[in-house]
């Protein structure tokens, strides 16, 4: 059987039954919702309607409505697009840039010193924080949240790229294309970068996770997205106030960020079982 | 019946009919129907190629199968009068060290790197008898002695990187032995070991035999550890027993065309003479120098001379042999000229033209002419890779159109052995021997002049060992090409090269004809060397003594 043949069937394997198929199908449900989120709402998620505040479950607002009369239904759906956003545009930017800054101090020795010093003082820098002093300095709004969220993700990405690269420098078929004499542009691309694919995938899922965390976190310290923008975190820090009345303000937001991220780390950890070269070995 | 222990008393282990199959699928059982006993005093040697279940016995008498993987169908396994194989876990690890224990083949893995070896060898007294923390001491520094580790009481305070891999497999074998058991299993006890301490080894293990009367079950890839060793011998090929005699029987007289075969694949140690070549030189190496900067924090750093002045001339058509033990030096020298590594003097040059000096254009082109072929063929191709790419990657590196670097690969897949239609397949479809051909072939498509092969033969079987040292003498008269041979194997060097360089710590200690050099060798080192080397006193081409 061929390598992609056999991954493939062990993909299907973990994705047989069991957690890793439930966390598939509520992140599909997620993504459904959060792309076809105009269609699925009964309401304008920022129209304020007074007259329907704190209306209690009802049949015209499926789950009620919060202190300015807002569908929070409406309001929950439009908040899958922001955290879906914020997970992928985090994940897929810090993987991108850390793969490119990984590789360069990974295969070019000068460069390594230089580059992962500076990623350990990015890392020194608390992710909320950063995101406080970006936001103060140019307003909130969705990229701010993304960058601020973004680059202290970065060097983790960087640390992962450079020890496969590091890895991979010293086999042997890597050996045999220097000897070849392939150029590094070859070297890199056919030989090397092909190896960060599957720890990038598992890397990449849990950047999602934690961007998708730390957006609501954000959001509820009412540090993150602009008000009129729905977010998980900010539905959740508004009904802060009436949860002892209504808790479902608080709770229909928190179900929904649960859950995804509890599916994405679940699928994270399948990924990893499943592409981990180790594993390979077993079967 | 042949495997009757005769003068040896009442057997130790007895196996009848073992047979161990893959738990899950239907696919071929891994070990079939094989039976042997071995003797109080008795050396048992299982000999075969990878892959033909000498492991996967070793580990059913030991009940260390991988579970959920292989398991025992049927047979029986006898220790004395108990059967292993339904005995309870329980009453295993009882026996295990206690009557019958196991060395393996890489004694770093085996020990623990984060405990003290004098620990490490306690361990077995606490878990298994009653003597006291005094007593158990006592105990393990008497046994490092009878092991001739020097210094028992530095060696029970060390820790495993602290000592040699030498030192290493004696503190495994006083772990193994410490409660004397009946059976000792030696796994390739050797195989990860220098020549010379692979015959310390050898010898201490003997005198521990004769000492604790110990049935042993040798299990090796090497004839001529056979040679040394064995009283009596089993082949094995893929899971069944193909023969089983004594030693003086299979080395002289093999019944089985198989064990013919594997007898006669083992190189002579004393080369044939050959005619002196007058070709022209295509590599010359002057005043090599390489030195390896270690850093150490808060200390100066210090220095590592691998390569010390090494001055050879390779010509076309000559296979140069360059013999060493590990950390000689050979593989630097090696990766020094093929430009893995950078020199830190000396003069490279390749055809006519020196290295040094030149622009890295120039460089690059003239190190075309020089190619390597790696030790280890399962790593050498790129997995991810079709082999034909992988072919024709050099060439166009190198400007050549790639139908044009492809029909040349085709020519090439011919030459070593292979079907075009492998072009068309990936790495893992290939058998190890297949691949070597493989990379050899890669090696050879930009028409290097020089070919250095680093130990490419020595992670193959002898028989696959043997077509591939041909293919290489067939490669070199059909294209004329010069080969730098690097190899541990003074067998493989006698077989092939015309003259050979013995390298010890970074510099030349001998080098000549290799008829001269293995023939009548000069240096003592080298005479060490020859000494250790497994099986000297055998002919195994001719299935006689030398």
């Amino acid at each position: 059987m061929t390598r992609r043949g056999l991954l493939l069937r062990r993909l299907r394997l973990a994705f047989g039954g069991g957690p890793a198929l439930v966390s598939l199908v509520i992140l599909t449900l997620v993504l459904l919702m959060a792309v076809f989120a105009p269609l699925l709402a009964t309401a304008d998620p920022t129209a304020i309607a007074p007259a329907d505040r704190l209306s209690g479950l009802t049949i015209e607002h499926p789950l009620g409505t919060d202190a300015y009369g807002r569908d929070v239904y409406s309001r929950v759906l439009h908040g899958a697009r922001v955290s879906l956003l914020v997970g992928a545009g985090a994940a897929l930017v810090s993987v991108a840039v850390g793969l490119v800054i990984g590789v360069f101090a990974g295969y070019f020795r000068a460069l390594d010193s230089v580059i992962m010093r500076t990623m350990d003082g990015i890392m020194a820098i608390p992710s909320i924080l950063l995101a406080i002093a970006l936001i103060s300095l140019t307003g909130a709004s969705l990229l701010t949240v993304l960058v601020a969220i973004t680059i202290p993700e970065i060097p983790r990405v960087v640390r992962l790229v450079r020890s496969v690269i590091l890895n991979v420098r010293s086999e042997a078929y890597v050996e045999a294309a220097i000897t070849l004499g392939s150029p590094v542009r070859r070297i890199l691309l056919r030989h090397m970068v092909p190896n960060t694919v599957a720890p990038l995938i598992v890397q990449g899922t849990f950047v999602f996770a934690s961007a998708i965390l730390t957006e609501a976190t954000l959001s509820f310290l009412g540090a993150g997205l602009p008000t009129e923008i729905p977010s998980w975190g900010n539905i959740m820090s508004e009904g802060r106030s009436y949860f002892q009345l209504f808790p479902g303000l608080v709770l229909w937001p928190g179900l929904a960020l649960a859950l995804t991220l509890l599916s994405v780390n679940v699928l994270g950890d399948v990924l990893r079982d499943t592409l981990d070269p180790k594993m390979e070995k077993r079967t | 019946m042949i495997d009757d222990a005769g003068t040896y008393g009442s057997p130790v282990i007895r196996v009848r009919d073992l047979t161990v199959g893959l738990t899950h699928g239907d696919q071929k059982n891994v070990v079939e129907n094989v039976s042997f006993e071995v003797g109080p005093g008795e050396t048992l040697c299982v000999v075969g190629e990878s892959g033909s279940g000498k492991s996967v016995t070793a580990f059913s008498i030991m009940g260390l199968l991988q579970k959920n993987a292989l398991e025992p169908t049927s047979g029986e396994v006898f220790l004395g009068d108990e059967n292993l194989l339904q005995a309870r876990p329980e009453r295993m690890r009882q026996l295990r060290s206690a009557r019958m224990s196991m060395v393996f083949q890489e004694p770093m893995t085996a020990l623990n790197p984060v405990e003290k070896v004098g620990k490490q060898i306690e361990e077995v007294l606490l878990l298994h008898s009653k003597m006291g923390a005094a007593a158990r001491r006592q105990r393990t520094l008497e046994m490092l002695d009878t092991v001739h580790l020097p210094d028992p009481q530095r060696i029970y305070d060390s820790f495993p990187h602290q000592l040699s891999g030498g030192q290493r497999q004696r503190v495994v074998i006083c772990i193994a032995l410490i409660l004397e058991p009946d059976l000792l299993i030696a796994d390739e006890p050797t195989t990860a070991l220098d020549v010379t301490t692979q015959q310390q080894i050898l010898t201490l293990i003997r005198e521990m035999q004769e000492r604790q009367n110990t049935a042993v079950l040798f299990i090796t890839h090497d004839m001529g550890v056979v040679a040394d060793i064995a009283d009596r011998v089993v082949v094995m090929r893929d899971g069944n027993v193909v023969e089983v005699a004594d030693k003086e029987t299979i080395l002289r007289s093999p019944s089985h065309d198989y064990t013919r075969m594997l007898i006669s694949s083992v190189p002579s140690l004393v080369p044939e003479p050959r005619q002196p070549l007058h070709t022209e030189t295509v590599l010359s190496v002057a005043g090599l120098n390489k030195t390896f900067q270690k850093k150490r924090f808060l200390r100066s750093a210090s220095e590592i001379q691998a390569v010390a002045d090494l001055n050879l001339t390779l010509r076309q058509k000559e296979i140069l042999g360059v013999v060493g033990q590990s950390g000689s030096g050979k593989s630097t020298v090696a990766r020094c000229i093929v430009g893995l590594e950078e020199p830190t003097s000396g003069d490279i040059t390749i055809c006519g033209d020196r290295l040094q000096g030149a622009r890295s254009a120039e460089r690059r082109q003239m190190r075309r002419h020089i190619q390597m072929v790696f030790q280890d063929p399962y790593r050498s191709l790129n997995p991810r890779v079709k082999v034909g790419r992988s072919m024709v990657e050099g060439s166009t590196n190198f400007g050549t159109p790639h139908d044009a670097a492809m029909g040349r690969a085709e020519e090439l897949m011919e030459l070593v052995g292979l079907s075009t239609a492998a072009l068309d397949r990936y790495p893992h479809q290939f058998s190890g021997g297949q691949r070597q051909r493989i990379c050899i072939a890669r090696a050879l498509m930009l028409e290097p002049a020089v070919l250095v092969a680093d130990e490419a033969v020595s992670a193959l079987d002898v028989s696959v060992q043997e077509q591939v040292l041909e293919l290489l003498d067939e490669i070199r008269e059909r294209t004329g090409v010069g080969i730098l041979f690097i190899t541990h194997d003074l067998r493989v060097a006698a077989r092939i090269c015309d003259s050979i360089f013995v390298m010890n710590q970074g510099r030349i200690v001998e080098h000549g004809p290799a008829e001269h050099v293995l023939g009548r060798p000069e240096e003592e080192y080298t005479q060490k060397l020859f000494e250790a080397a497994p099986g000297r006193h055998w002919d195994f081409r001719n299935f006689c003594p030398v």
